[in-house]
């Protein structure tokens, strides 16, 4: 080779080089790397959206069904006047139909109970049935009538019928004690065998000696395990345990003052841990009655779990069986009605004018900087500003769709007049050219020819504005609409409302179990518009997109 | 619609005309430039151009680029009033009445100059409308009728509506090169202009579709003053009756198409045409 360059030939330049083999090698490392991190961080984010996605709809499957009695409700004529039939008295119609889930001797404090079973509504249930079907009275009727939230959730599993009895700090100190050995079998049953002194400041000797046995006992066994302050510790002992320092003292009463080894009976869940088993008891939160009302009514095959379309078709409620999304699917279609209404044209005007007619000098580079800042600015200030001035200033009712929708109207201009640029921007001069130069004027050309061309993208913007305001809490927070809706009638821009979000907010700071599941659920049909929405803005970007 | 036999323009007569061009004296004077001046911003664009152009006849505007030809075609129906920062100074002419005239409305003007632009530029809407749409914003026509007809008549003067007339509520922007430049010449032609200007018309058609160009431009000139900015000498030769060479923003010469390219009096004149430089 080096011949080869001596005579005047370049020299042969090869691919396979050791160095720039290594450059090639090294090149295509830094391209994967480079992949694998985007492989990453979509993965990541993919695999973060699941989890968001499956929490909810884990969490929220329950609320789509709603558990139901079929409740057979004579309408008895006496207590439900054929003449008026909405003022009967149908707290006692439901009332006599639960009997027959009851024992015939039941309380009237029992009876009680098992109306609670059944959500609060119940009467209004069977009068707005009996109301809309009059010829029921003096027949006996199947309304189905949901139940109430502990019940809906003891039937879902939510809330298990029986507890553990025994909370994991006794479990752990049983198993303290079962370590130091002093767990033992004698006789066929298992006791805890202690030493005990007994405290001749705590026993008289009688005869017979008396005294407080149980606070021996309860010191003792506390003298095993001394770092434990827990009352929940001498449930350990059962109610006679003390008993046998009292057996013990009575037969020896010399043994006063001195320290005696004593086997104490373990209390019935502790003598059930030592067996092995897991103790259980009743879950506190329903009465024997309850359950027992409940069993039959399981038992006869009444019980069931439709689709909860309530969820969708039914107000705000206190109850949580009986909560629906109306009111606030309403509301957030009103507060969207005004929001579109208002900063549509006048997006699409500020726009139109600084795009194309505006002179450009620095009044509109101010006005354009702000307006991109405007989209930064933090929602809550805008609902402050909602506050002071929609509210405070011009004297607007709270928690109303109007002022929510100009709020929100404030927070999707910037989102409108920037996406409504951008696309006025894209369509191709030369369209404005040919339309010029046939003669048309300024405002035709735009009317006529960059307008609609410019649309699709301009609608993209604005269904994302809206989709941005839709899924807006804090400041409609600070305008009070989040309001307690248990109707959508008179319903209207100027009558108090709550949104989604705010319909969020608020069962989600509900203390009933039943708005666990109902929160979540509500967020999936928040969810579930969105999607729709943006799904909406992709169509319309596809549908409409020209190609020059 | 396509009973309606429209055609005014007739085809025959034209190779003897063709043949050395018309003496000037023999046209009308149509648009007059006189010491145009023309800034974008801070920077000259033309200066002091003074430029006859004569009606039924074509005149070229050669030049390498950037010489300022496009400029100074896009004054001549003020399409440089929309750019931001341009002014102009000096007299343009049409039949006399200065159309830089305060009185003078751009849209007004633009419907006697009408103008057909490099890339060929259809609306992105059906071929009907896209030559319906200068008469309807001219009111020029009073029923659905007089419309039908003007864009048939249209379309017909731009050789184009044999190919298209079954299939005019298409979009023009589905049309091949060649046949969306006629159908941009048809919508120039629809407004009923006098003058038409042509920016580059075939600079993005392949020869094929530009010889049809040509053909019609041919055809055009005998009722229409055409003005036409074009790379090509050979057809600024081709098509052209006068033709006019700028050079750095400045008209260097003007003369007979056939002049000018045998023997033209300016030497940077001959040495573009030459090839010399451009």
């Amino acid at each position: 080779m080096s011949d080869a360059a001596i005579g005047g030939v370049p020299p042969v330049r090869e691919f396979a080089s050791a160095e720039s083999n290594r450059r090639v090698r090294r090149r295509y490392a830094a391209d994967r790397r480079l992949q694998a991190y985007g492989i990453i961080a979509i993965g990541l984010a993919v695999g973060l959206l699941g989890i968001l996605v499956t929490s909810l709809v884990v969490t929220g499957f329950p609320a789509f069904v709603q558990t139901k009695v079929d409740l057979a409700t004579f309408v008895d004529p006496a207590k439900v006047d054929p003449k008026d039939p909405a003022a009967g008295n149908y707290r006692g119609l439901v009332r006599d139909a639960l009997a027959s889930f009851m024992p015939a001797d039941a309380t009237d404090k029992q009876k009680t109970e098992v109306t609670k079973i059944l959500t609060s509504d119940a009467p209004y249930i069977v009068r707005d049935y009996v109301v809309s079907h009059p010829d029921a009275i003096g027949k006996t009727i199947t309304v189905p009538i949901a139940m109430s939230d502990p019940f809906d959730q003891l039937n879902k599993g939510v809330i298990p019928k029986e507890v553990d009895a025994l909370s994991w700090s006794q479990v752990r100190y049983f198993e303290r004690l079962q370590n130091r050995g002093v767990v033992v079998e004698e006789g066929g049953r298992t006791s805890l065998k202690l030493d005990v002194y007994v405290d001749p400041a705590k026993i008289e000797p009688g005869p017979p000696p008396t005294g407080d046995c149980a606070a021996l006992a309860r010191d003792s066994l506390q003298a095993y395990l001394p770092d434990v302050h827990d009352t929940a510790l001498f449930a350990m002992l059962a109610d006679d345990a003390p008993d046998a320092i009292a057996k013990l003292v009575a037969s020896d009463p010399n043994l006063i003052g001195k320290t005696v080894q004593v086997s104490f009976p373990f209390s019935a869940p502790f003598a059930e841990l030592a067996e092995g088993k897991s103790p259980k008891v009743p879950n506190p939160r329903f009465t024997p009655s309850q359950i027992e009302a409940f069993d039959a009514m399981t038992a006869k095959g009444i019980v069931h779990m439709p689709f909860n379309w309530e969820l969708f078709f039914n107000a705000d409620s206190r109850f949580p069986e009986r909560a629906g999304l109306a009111g606030a699917i309403t509301g957030t279609f009103l507060m969207l009605l005004v929001s579109f209404a208002l900063s549509f044209p006048i997006g699409i005007a500020a726009a139109v004018y600084l795009e194309e007619f505006a002179p450009k000098n620095r009044l509109t580079d101010l006005i354009e900087v702000n307006i991109n800042n405007l989209a930064a600015v933090p929602s809550v200030v805008f609902g402050l500003l909602g506050l002071a001035v929609f509210i405070g200033f011009f004297g607007l009712p709270r928690s109303v769709p109007l002022v929510g929708g100009m709020v929100m109207s404030l927070i999707t201009l910037p989102t409108i007049i920037i996406a409504t640029r951008a696309a006025l921007k894209s369509v191709p001069p030369s369209i404005r050219e040919a339309a010029l130069g046939v003669g048309a004027s300024k405002h035709q050309v735009m009317l006529h020819h960059v307008l609609p061309l410019a649309m699709p993208g301009i609608l993209t913007g604005t269904i994302i504005g809206m989709a941005h305001a839709l899924g807006e809490t804090a400041p409609l927070l600070l305008i009070g609409m989040n309001a307690f809706i248990p109707s959508i009638e008179n319903m209207g821009i100027l009558e108090p409302a709550t949104t989604l979000p705010t319909q969020i907010y608020s069962w989600a700071d509900s203390p009933e179990r039943g708005f666990v599941s109902r929160t979540s659920a509500a967020i999936l049909v928040l969810l579930g518009f969105l999607v729709i929405m943006n799904l909406l803005a992709v169509v319309l970007r596809q549908r409409f997109e020209r190609k020059w | 619609m396509e009973a309606r036999p429209v055609i005014r323009v007739e085809a025959p007569a034209l190779p003897e005309k063709q043949e050395g061009a018309l003496p000037a004296e023999q046209h009308a004077l149509k648009m007059a430039a006189r010491d145009v001046n023309l800034w974008y911003g801070e920077k000259q664009a033309l200066f002091d151009v003074s430029l006859d152009i004569l009606d039924s006849s074509v005149t070229a505007l050669i030049g390498p680029s950037g010489c300022g030809k496009s400029t100074f075609l896009r004054c001549l129906n003020r399409m440089n009033d929309v750019i931001e920062g341009c002014t102009i100074t000096g007299d343009i002419t049409l039949d006399g009445q200065d159309i830089y005239a305060p009185q003078v409305d751009p849209v007004q003007l633009r419907a006697r100059v009408g103008m057909v632009f490099q890339k060929p530029n259809p609306f992105p809407k059906s071929i009907f409308e896209n030559v319906a749409y200068g008469p309807r914003i001219h009111g020029l026509a009073t029923s659905k009728a007089d419309l039908e007809e003007i864009v048939v008549t249209s379309l017909t003067k731009a050789g184009l509506f044999e190919e298209v007339k079954d299939r005019l509520q298409e979009s023009g922007t589905g049309l091949s090169g060649g046949q969306q430049q006629r159908l941009c010449i048809a919508r120039a032609i629809s407004v009923n202009p006098e003058v038409i200007l042509m920016d580059e018309p075939c600079s993005a058609l392949d020869p094929i579709a530009t010889a049809r160009i040509e053909a019609l431009m041919d055809e055009l000139k005998e009722n229409y003053c055409i003005v036409i900015v074009t790379h090509s000498m050979q057809q600024a030769a081709r098509v052209s009756q006068r033709t006019a060479f700028f050079h750095l923003g400045k008209l260097v010469e003007v003369d007979e198409t056939a002049k000018i390219f045998t023997n033209p009096t300016d030497v940077r004149t001959q040495d573009y045409i030459t090839g010399r430089f451009g």
